[in-house]
């Protein structure tokens, strides 16, 4: 008989067929309870202004209107906020931004309750805005105190180097667009309780923020999530305020409440991901080698602190992705502005403070006319002293140069950029270009106290086990993987095992799941809740048919007590009849990390997770629409637990984030409305966008050199900075189209117009066409 | 008062008491708790909401993916409705789609799923409908943020053949024009130009609804109450193309996608504008008048139909008359129509000898896009020099517009860079464009004089000038 094997084998996603048949049931489609409202909330038509009049007399008396609520109304404090205390879940006194929660309505129907919001007469006294982040600097405006990284003297370095530039460019923001907008549903129950269903990352704090909101104890708030259609860091915090005003507004009517946004609303209601404008000065050798550097990151926070404080942190840990800089400093601000307040979103930062550093190395390279996958080499980590962060971190496990070998090779990029300025040559509109980029991705939260995990484990007495944990599934194929993880522990099918939803009454005090964390923190939490319910069972059997304890073996669905055999079934009952207890709880936390924020120094991460991509563009110059022609991914995630999710994730974090850097594109108006708030204005990449030709392999000889989960690494955020390869492939191709003037200016993301100017600015507005014949 | 009848996965349901504004999302999730049909945009950009719907046009049998969030529940009159719980029943064997979705992992957080999966399922039903077009074509209204998409063509390509057979539609036969009126609001069905007529004649504040794929989100996004609607999609004599000598007569109840054959054997280009034009659900629904008619600035169609030298047979009562495009449209949406007055036809002339005809639209995401410019342009040229220029813009002022200084600039010349550098430097004259959400002015001014460059360069060195969408890479 052979072990069973559930971890590294590429099962389905544990609710495939439920998914493909429509009977995966989300938050709106669970039956409604009895008597169900439904809310709408009133949003701000200024971006910042004093709330003068008030007035929701026509509000109260629309069609279907249970109650109306502000504000006042609120049993406990009016606060969602995370982190600080600093962002009302209806605005009270004074508006923040367009689009702002002012009141809220629960109504007989979804409908009645939209139509009843726009009855509101509000009268507003505009206030001075600041919409962009131009205009936050300009008033400095710091939602939150400068934050700054250093190592040895980068000033007096870079006055020694031979080479010297400096530059600032802009990088834009983006929407999750998960395809399941936010939704909750809350339910009161008797003694003040309160029953949620909530599409969230992050039950417990949702649970926290609703008893804050209700003036209760925690104790009395429930929180369940299933699924989530998408979350991508979206439903981290911006779950809070719709359980919150779903909770308030049931406690007010006595009857459960849903809330449910609309698209728009949603897309106007809650955070995205950081714009950031990047300065640098970098002085470097002959080589491109850089000698020192400094970054100033401007991030556009919003306007609340939410989780703008950590997330612009870890720009500044990811300032130098996987590159050695011997002198350095990182200046980062984060400013207020009067607009919807920026969250989490895949990646937390890093994707900016990434995108800086190579664009920094690209803008080397062009200065000194090499290639620049030679300067990015140069500039790797290396053995030590080469092996130091900004942030006095020893990079221990640094596999980027097999990686880059590997797909240098693989992807024949050296031949492929001949062949490409081969081709440029002979065609005078269509250029292309290409570029090959590394991905090093710091894993654990750098807020030290999240790194925890809990599981709860129960065996019943057929042998079937239920398995909860804190982590929540959004389709990252969290639950599967955990399962996998107990069913190989347990040595029983997947089948026996029943997944449940996160509930804060099973496992308590969760972190959110983010961070890319969910599998290496609950994977570890229940695999020692399994290992603990095995060991009590191991006990047990060994006691009573008296064989020693190691001749106690599961294996293949059995229990071996050295001749004999018994099945888990039968084991289980008999455990149970000897009054042996069958629930287990399982913790982790995550070892080794500490970082110091006043000295900026520490080990803020367990491990890295590694990747390249290669990507070759082609731009219209006429037009400066482009295209992502072919993309070779290669990613480490460790030992694989299940290939198929992890191709999925690498996958789809990489179109993911070719959306961010190519057509999507955030756009607010003077008066600070946002006006791409639905998806016929926000382009997300739809299926001709995928590369024609589209090669993605995980890395075979990947393995976590620290003891994670079966050797396996994170992999959910760090595939979507592939992405900056393709970004780095269409300013090759622009810079290819106007040879010799130098490199283009362009910030993302790069949209056709972004690129059409990128290639006048190069060609200094010589008329299009006299460059399109000289180029003959 | 006639109730609504159709079949939801093949059992026949009567709807009496519901708003004719009712869509069949909400029909299908709040009143019949199938739940497996999803809401992720109420506007026809998403495609979570993909069912497919079974209709007999011309004796055919055609079965169509679209969006239930924005389609209003009467114009189901007579079809059938498949969804995703139709498919396959609890513990019976999986669709082959479904089943191919599940061995290539083409669902992650799996709430696009059903969508995807009724969009391909559409396609399947009724292949030769949808002959021209890729999977990527079939897929193009249907949004994925998690998965990339790679699965899910996968998956589509290795689909098994076979899968369930709906049934088709009840043939209903009514006496008279269905009069459906529910909860204080009015939806008739005239079956006739004839009849259409009349009922704007009776009601002359009534909104004429065609596809509804601008209306529906008069409804669903702005919220608009419409109590009283004629709907001119069971108009049979509408529904016609017919070839005449001089050219084309599409009626007003074509909708897009069963223009393309047509359209595409005569003029390539129009192929191309159509098969990016939205998506497969909304061609499906969307007429081609309605998308003249809506007056759009930022639409496909008017700017194309303008440089062919379309003119609109308006009617009125018994009263026709035949507008050409070129002064159909006055102002930010406000045309020639009349009140009380509909559009019943629109001609498309026969291309000429000496006729080249180009249609290009710049967007931000090549498919499912609204165009932020879109260039059309009809030459007429003799030995080499320009006898007649029609270049039409979108996008770059309030109305679908030619551009006159331009066209002058050409008309007399040889077709040359001096000509056509002349042509852009008068484009620059004949608009004042804006910035939005889609593009700057500036961005507007520059590309579309690169259109008329691009044009030239197509026209004369071919080779030299590829689309970017017609770039496949040398291995
Ligand atoms: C997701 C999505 C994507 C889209 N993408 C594109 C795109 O890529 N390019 C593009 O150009 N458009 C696009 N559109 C808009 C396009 O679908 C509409 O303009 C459509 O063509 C309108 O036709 P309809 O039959 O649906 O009109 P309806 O919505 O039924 O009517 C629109 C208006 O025209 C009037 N009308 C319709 N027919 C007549 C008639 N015969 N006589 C008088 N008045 C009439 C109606 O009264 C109404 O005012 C998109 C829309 C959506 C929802
Ligand atoms: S819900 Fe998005 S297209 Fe219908
Ligand atoms: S699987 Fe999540 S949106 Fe497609």
């Amino acid at each position: 008989m052979t072990r069973l094997q559930a971890v590294a084998a590429p099962l389905p996603h544990d609710s495939a067929e439920l998914h493909v048949t429509g009977r995966a049931r989300y938050v709106d489609d669970l039956p409604e309870p009895q008597g169900c409202l439904h809310a709408a909330v009133g949003q701000s038509a200024r971006a910042h202004a004093r709330i003068v009049r008030m007035d929701l007399s026509r509000v109260a008396a629309a069609p279907g209107v249970v109650a109306v609520l502000t504000g006042a109304d609120f049993p406990g404090l009016n606060q969602i906020g995370p982190v600080l205390l600093d962002e009302p879940a209806l605005a009270q006194h004074s508006v923040d931004y367009h689009g702002q929660a002012v009141f809220a309505v629960a109504a007989t129907s979804y409908e009645l309750a939209r139509r009843a919001v726009t009855l509101a007469e509000i009268d507003y006294e505009d206030l001075p805005a600041a919409i962009h982040l131009e205009d936050a600097l300009a008033e400095n405006l710091d939602l939150l105190l400068p934050y700054e990284m250093r190592r040895g003297d980068p000033d007096a370095a870079m006055a020694r180097s031979a080479h010297f530039l400096e530059g600032s460019f802009r990088l834009g923001g983006q929407d999750h667009f998960y395809l399941e907008g936010q939704i909750a549903l809350a339910a009161p129950g008797e003694d003040g309780g309160m029953d949620v269903h909530a599409s969230t990352q992050h039950p417990t704090e949702v649970q926290h923020v609703v008893a804050r909101c209700l003036g209760e104890i925690d104790a009395k708030v429930r929180v369940e999530c299933r699924r989530m259609g998408g979350g991508f860091g979206g439903k981290e915090t911006q779950a809070n305020q719709i359980a919150a005003i779903a909770a308030v507004l049931a406690r007010k009517t006595g009857r459960p409440v849903k809330f449910r946004l609309d698209r728009d609303v949603d897309m106007t209601l809650t955070g995205k991901r950081h714009d950031f404008r990047i300065d640098y000065r970098v002085g470097f050798d002959e080589d491109g080698r850089i000698e020192a550097i400094t970054f100033g990151q401007a991030a556009r926070g919003g306007c609340s602190a939410d989780l703008t404080g950590a997330i612009a942190d870890r720009a500044m840990f990811h300032a130098d992705n996987a590159y050695f800089f011997p002198h350095v400093r990182i200046r980062s601000r984060r400013l207020k502005t009067h607009t919807v307040s920026n969250t989490a979103f895949r990646g937390f930062g890093g994707p900016q403070g990434m995108l800086g550093i190579e664009e920094v190395i690209d803008e080397i390279a062009r200065h000194l006319g090499r290639d620049p996958l030679d300067v990015r080499r140069a500039n790797l980590y290396g053995p030590a002293p080469r092996n130091l962060t900004p942030y006095h971190m020893e990079v221990e496990d640094f596999v980027l140069p097999e990686i880059m070998d590997e797909l240098e090779q693989s992807s024949g990029y050296r031949e492929r950029r001949a062949a490409i300025e081969a081709w440029n040559r002979t065609s005078p509109v269509l250029k292309r270009g290409i570029a090959l980029t590394p991905v090093k991705f710091g894993i654990s939260f750098t807020t030290s106290h999240l790194n925890q995990a809990g599981a709860l484990i129960q065996l019943y007495t057929d042998g079937s086990v239920l398995l909860n944990h804190g982590g929540t599934e959004m389709g990252q194929g969290l639950y599967v993987k955990v399962q996998q993880i107990v069913a190989e522990e347990l040595q029983i099918p997947t089948g026996l095992i029943r997944i449940t939803a996160a509930d804060t009454s099973k496992v308590p005090n969760t972190s959110p799941t983010a961070a890319s964390s969910g599998t290496d923190m609950n994977g570890m939490a229940a695999l020692a809740a399994a290992r603990t319910l095995k060991e009590r069972l191991t006990t047990f059997a060994a006691e009573k048919y008296g064989v020693p304890a190691h001749k106690v073996v599961f294996q293949d669905g059995a229990i071996l007590l050295g001749e004999h055999r018994m099945s888990l079934r039968e084991l289980a009952k008999e455990a149970w009849m000897a009054r042996v207890q069958l629930s287990a709880t399982g913790y982790y936390a995550t070892p080794k990390i500490h970082y110091d924020r006043d000295q900026a120094h520490g080990r803020p991460f367990y491990y890295f997770a590694y990747g390249a991509a290669c990507c070759e563009a082609v731009i219209d110059t006429l037009t400066g629409e482009n295209r992502i022609l072919r993309a070779d991914l290669l990613h480490d995630v460790g030992r694989s637990l299940n290939p198929a999710i992890d191709r999925g994730q690498i996958e789809g974090g990489f179109v993911q984030g070719l959306g961010w850097l190519t057509t999507e594109e955030l756009w607010w108006t003077k008066e600070g409305a946002l006006a791409s708030h639905a998806p016929s204005t926000y382009k997300i990449p739809c299926a001709s966008d995928l590369p024609r030709d589209f090669r993605v392999a995980i890395w075979e000889r990947g393995r976590n050199q620290e003891r994670s989960v079966h050797r396996s690494k994170a992999v959910g955020e760090p595939p979507l900075m592939l992405a900056i390869a393709a970004f780095q492939a269409i300013k090759d191709a622009i810079a290819q189209a106007v040879p010799g003037r130098g490199s283009p200016r362009l910030d993302a993301p790069a949209t056709p117009e972004r690129v059409l100017f990128a290639v006048n600015e190069l060609r200094g507005r010589t008329a299009a066409l006299d460059l399109a014949r000289a180029a003959e | 008062m006639a109730p609504i009848r159709f079949t939801v996965n093949g059992a026949p349901v009567e709807v009496t008491d519901l708003h004719p504004t009712t869509t069949l999302l909400q029909y299908l999730r709040i009143h019949r708790r199938l739940t497996g049909t999803k809401e992720g945009c109420a506007e026809g950009d998403c495609g979570a909401c993909t069912v497919t719907v079974g209709e007999w046009l011309d004796g055919r049998l055609r079965w169509r993916a679209v969006n239930a969030c924005i389609l209003f529940l009467p114009t189901l009159h007579g079809k059938a409705v498949l969804t995703v719980e139709g498919l396959s029943a609890e513990s019976q064997p999986l669709h082959p789609v479904q089943r191919a979705f599940v061995d290539h992992h083409a669902a992650q957080c799996g709430f696009c799923t059903p969508g995807f999966v009724m969009a391909l399922v559409a396609h399947r039903l009724d292949p030769e409908n949808g002959v021209h077009l890729a999977t990527e074509d079939v897929i193009a209204g249907n949004l994925c943020r998690c998965t990339g998409y790679r699965p899910i063509l996968d998956a589509a390509a290795a689909a098994e053949p076979g899968g369930l057979e709906p049934a088709p539609p009840p043939a209903l036969s009514d006496e008279a024009m269905p009069d459906y009126r529910a909860a204080g609001g009015r939806f008739r069905m005239p079956r006739s130009g004839d009849e259409l007529a009349a009922c704007l004649r009776e009601t002359p504040d009534a909104t004429l609804l065609a596809g509804g794929t601008d209306i529906g989100l008069w409804v669903t996004k702005a919220l608009r109450a419409l109590d009283d609607l004629v709907w001119l999609g069971a108009c049979a004599d509408l529904q016609r193309i017919d070839a005449t000598s001089d050219g084309l007569r599409i009626g007003a109840a074509v909708r897009l996608h069963d223009a393309y054959p047509i359209l595409a054997e005569h003029w390539p280009e129009l192929g191309e504008l159509l098969r990016r034009f939205a998506c497969v659900q909304i061609r499906q629904a969307g007429t081609v008048l309605g998308n003249v008619l809506n007056a759009s600035p930022i639409g496909d169609g008017s700017p194309a139909f303008l440089a062919l030298g379309a003119s609109l047979v308006l009617r009125k009562g018994d009263r026709r008359r035949t507008v050409p495009l070129d002064t159909f449209f006055l102002a930010y949406r406000k045309t020639a129509l009349e009140p009380v007055e509909f559009a019943e036809a629109l001609l498309l002339p026969w291309p000429a000898d000496g006729q080249v005809f180009k249609a290009i639209k710049l967007s931000k995401r090549f498919d499912q896009d609204i165009s932020a410019v879109m260039g059309a342009f009809r030459l007429t040229l003799a030995d080499g020099v320009v006898t007649d220029a029609r270049l039409a813009f979108g996008g770059l002022a309030a109305i679908p517009r030619r551009s006159p200084s331009a066209e002058a600039a050409l008309v007399g010349h040889r077709l040359d860079e001096a000509a056509i550098e002349a042509a852009c430097a008068a484009f620059r004259q004949d608009f004042q464009p804006i910035d939005d959400v889609r593009a700057t002015a500036a961005y507007r001014l520059e590309a579309g004089q690169n259109l008329l460059r691009r044009l030239f360069l197509e026209l004369t060195r071919p080779a030299d000038a590829p689309r970017i969408l017609d770039l496949e890479i040398a291995a």
